[in-house]
């Protein structure tokens, strides 16, 4: 999970934002001006209400992360009708879950097996799953990442100390339309019959890029 | 276009960097800018299209030295001016001074946030059957458009299988030139990595995209 920012106490807005990492009163930078000025612009002209934008960032710092698409992995290991049912059309199955009120079409789930492992990347913008996975962090929106997920993916996994069998062939799904690709972990030995509450425990954020492998079942509270 | 933007294959940006608890937003004005982009958006502003290519139109240099959010602001200031929402002597005084144009949706409230919580529905109704199948062999059109297009380079001209078909789509090359949906079925088509980069490639390797209809040619 990731941490949430120390600000909430400050979040309305244009008028009082201010660096998290920024004491009040200093000096305010380039791009908090220049954003401020455009919020005002657009809340002057009657364009948009700022109290829509609080609750826009709010729900991406609170509500929507990757802890909805481990409790999909999760299910996924635990129940195999909802595995099926996840590789037919995931959309529709994470739906029926209930975790999120709204799911976009065409998000296709990608299951990892011996011998195969799915990374998924977006080489021409940022295209990622967010509703089950929250905004993308920086690195997947960055130039190296971007650059050689399709040619060198192995060289990539290495930088997230990932080592791959020789012979695991790697399949890279750039997502260059609307459709959005969650990867489906291998479920780790030695997890079977756990409840999905434990289950999700072991399922990382990068396992569901395929930049990461999921957690040990040690590395789970008891 | 082929801009910076279109990065697979690229080398010397470097070893991906990954940080550990990293925030959703690094500072507030991140958070600020991308809801104002989703708002506009969802009011009718523009299309996620237009959004992807005001970014790319940014000069490379300036795209490739620029924070993610500070490329969206960027791109959001180039639609705005260009779509007449906003002028330029407004940015430079910070004030609204004229009145407003109407947002095809109408003003961005509250009751408007659920909506923008999920992606936009891009399936449409097809125009025609399909003109592939799931094996098929195609090759990625050799194409330059100098204008949005969402087929990478670096698959260009090459041979691959039809693996999936995922419905008839809005075509964002239309899209994002003000076009219309001009509907085009959506195929993820699969490359061999060592027919994209030679010889030396990983033998493990293959890599997908998702191709419209109109990238594709009978191999």
């Amino acid at each position: 999970m990731t941490k949430q920012p120390d600000h909430r106490h400050d979040r309305h807005g244009a008028h009082h934002d201010h660096d998290q990492h920024h004491d009040h009163g200093s000096e305010l930078t380039e791009m908090q001006l220049r954003v401020r000025a455009l919020e005002t612009i657009l809340t002057e002209k009657g364009y948009v209400d700022q109290a829509a934008l609080d609750a826009i960032v709010d729900a991406y710092e609170t509500k929507i992360g990757p802890h909805i698409g481990q409790r999909v992995v999760a299910r996924a290991w635990a129940d195999p009708a909802f595995r099926k049912a996840l590789l037919a059309d995931g959309t529709a199955a994470i739906a029926g879950l209930g975790l999120v009120s709204r799911i976009g079409d065409h998000l296709v789930a990608v299951e990892n097996a011996p011998g195969l492992h799915n990374m998924v990347v977006c080489t021409l913008c940022s295209c990622y799953p967010w509703e089950v996975l929250g905004l993308p962090p920086v690195w997947y929106k960055s130039a190296p990442y971007r650059a050689r997920a399709v040619k060198d993916p192995r060289g990539v996994l290495a930088e997230f100390g990932v080592t791959l069998p020789a012979d695991t062939r790697i399949r890279v799904w750039d997502s260059t339309a609307e459709t959005r690709f969650l990867v489906l972990p291998l479920q780790p030995a030695g997890t079977e019959g756990w409840s999905e509450e434990r289950l999700a425990q072991l399922v990382t954020r990068d396992a569901m890029i395929g930049t990461g492998l999921p957690k040990r079942p040690h590395e789970a509270a008891s | 276009m082929n801009g910076v933007h279109d990065m697979g294959g690229m080398d010397g940006f470097g070893p991906v960097s990954p940080q550990a608890d990293e925030p959703v937003f690094h500072a507030v004005w991140e958070g600020r800018v991308m809801a104002m982009m989703r708002a506009m958006g969802a009011a009718g502003a523009w299309n996620i299209d237009m959004s992807r290519y005001s970014r790319e139109t940014l000069p490379p240099d300036v795209y490739l030295s620029s924070s993610y959010y500070r490329k969206w602001l960027l791109g959001m200031e180039l639609l705005l001016l260009d779509r007449g929402f906003v002028d330029a002597g407004e940015i430079a005084a910070g004030h609204a001074l004229r009145p407003a144009k109407q947002l095809r949706r109408g003003k961005f409230t509250p009751a408007d946030v659920e909506r923008v919580m999920s992606r936009g529905k891009f399936g449409r109704a097809a125009p025609a059957p399909a003109r592939y199948r799931p094996g098929d062999r195609v090759r990625a059109r050799n194409m330059h458009p100098p204008t949005h297009t969402r087929l990478p380079r670096y698959v260009r001209g090459h041979v691959g299988l039809v693996e999936r078909v995922h419905g008839c789509h809005a075509f964002p090359d239309s899209l994002a030139v003000g076009g219309g949906d001009d509907p085009q079925w959506l195929y993820t088509v699969v490359f061999g990595g060592r027919d994209l980069w030679g010889d030396d490639a990983d033998p493990t390797l293959t890599v997908s995209v998702d191709a419209f209809e109109p990238y594709l040619v009978t191999a």
